[in-house]
């Protein structure tokens, strides 16, 4: 947004002034960062919660510890630690191998859910090569809302086991009314030897 | 009715403007029949991520696709290996063709050359692309370095061209410097802006 410059005269009929939250309208808010170090998990447990009207976790440098792994996320409502929440998506990808010998761009039916309760995957062949990686970022909308189901969007680079670079998309809702107040990132098996994963609140604040 | 010896701050608006952890508008190039569009500074370890938004780029040659590369410390030859994926959806505005496929004409298996982020584009007066890079933790020294693009392009040809890239530079050496161009011709116009999101 634009921040307009009063002048004296214009000053006498200011009665209030923007708030910091009020000037980061379509700005990210750092909320929380996490690191991962050997990590089982990665965990977002506060600042979720009706203050922001939308939620973006950018993930990157992401690197298992096991070889040909799937990165995903699940997440839970109220202090509960399940993640098992209910969900229905989708998930497509394009993929592309260093090699040259072969190029797709297909939906993969096993990595989605139909009112499934296990972690969705955002990335899978994982590689855990000294160099192998992934980074993107996880859109989740109005994550407090008491009506609705909750959407979320994702897109992430992957450096895959077999040595291709693959662009996944996942998207979906989760079929819950209930307030989700927690994330939850992993690797399909072994731990997150490395990478860094950033919470941002999108926008202005929710009065 | 506020006054003047009423009026406080109730936030530093130097500081809260951009947003603790915003984004942060490193460098803007404006193309004016630039043979490449090019961002050789503020590209470090400040950031995990950069994000180029490109406005309005004009190809001064018609059917020509929006292409980058990457270098590293000071050099100029842009010529980093990458394995990189492309895909677009198409719609013709006589609405007598769509499609949704993967391009192999797009992409690059440990090539050296310059990634086409788009199909390509047309030069009549008012034909143009916009989208956005993001380069995620160029100066890593550890890992590869992943980027991910979505452009709209006014194509030769009367179509609009979604196009989606990703993929990767092969390389654990810090990247420095970003070169923007299209595949033939100048860049008669367009702005890119660079940020760094932290």
């Amino acid at each position: 947004m634009a921040i307009k410059v009063a002048v004296n005269r214009a000053l006498t009929a200011i009665t209030a002034l923007p708030t910091a939250a009020a000037l980061t309208d379509g700005n990210l808010t750092l909320l929380t960062t996490a690191t991962a170090s050997s990590s089982a998990t990665l965990d977002f447990t506060s600042n979720i919660n009706s203050t922001y009207d939308s939620y973006v976790f950018k993930f990157i440098d992401m690197h298992p510890a096991t070889n040909d792994v799937t990165f995903g996320f699940q997440a839970d409502t109220g202090t509960n630690t399940s993640y098992n929440q209910t969900l229905t998506t989708t998930f497509f990808q394009a993929r592309h191998a260093e090699a040259g010998t072969s190029s797709s761009l297909a939906y993969t039916t096993n990595r989605d859910h139909a009112q499934g309760s296990g972690f969705q995957t955002l990335i899978y062949d994982v590689g855990n090569g000294n160099d192998e990686n992934c980074s993107g970022e996880l859109h989740l909308f109005q994550p407090s809302s008491a009506t609705f189901v909750k959407h979320f969007m994702s897109r992430a680079s992957n450096y895959g086991q077999a040595n291709e670079a693959a662009d996944c998309f996942a998207a979906g809702y989760f079929n819950t009314t209930t307030a989700l107040t927690r994330v939850r990132f992993k690797m399909s098996s072994g731990n997150t030897d490395a990478g860094t994963i950033k919470m941002y609140g999108v926008g202005p604040k929710q009065s | 009715m506020a006054t003047y010896a009423s009026i406080k701050y109730d936030m530093d608006l130097s500081s809260n403007a951009t947003g603790t952890g915003g984004m942060t508008l490193l460098s803007t190039q404006t193309a004016s029949s630039s043979a490449t569009v090019d961002f050789t500074s503020s590209i470090d370890s400040t950031y995990k991520e950069y994000l180029f938004k490109c406005f309005n780029l004009h190809p001064a040659t018609d059917e020509v696709s929006l292409q980058f590369q990457v270098d590293t410390g000071t050099n100029t030859s842009y010529n980093q290996t990458m394995t990189t994926t492309a895909f677009q959806s198409a719609h013709a505005e006589a609405d007598n063709d769509t499609s949704l496929e993967y391009r192999t004409g797009l992409d690059l298996a440990q090539s050296t050359s310059f990634h086409s982020l788009s199909n390509v584009i047309g030069n009549g007066n008012d034909e143009c692309i916009s989208g956005t890079l993001s380069l995620f933790d160029p100066s890593n020294t550890t890992f590869v370095k992943h980027f991910t693009g979505q452009f709209s392009g006014y194509g030769s040809g009367n179509y609009n061209y979604n196009s989606f890239s990703a993929g990767y530079v092969n390389t654990t050496t810090a990247i420095t410097r970003v070169r923007f161009k299209f595949s033939s011709g100048n860049t008669d116009a367009g702005t890119i802006k660079m940020y760094g999101v932290s």
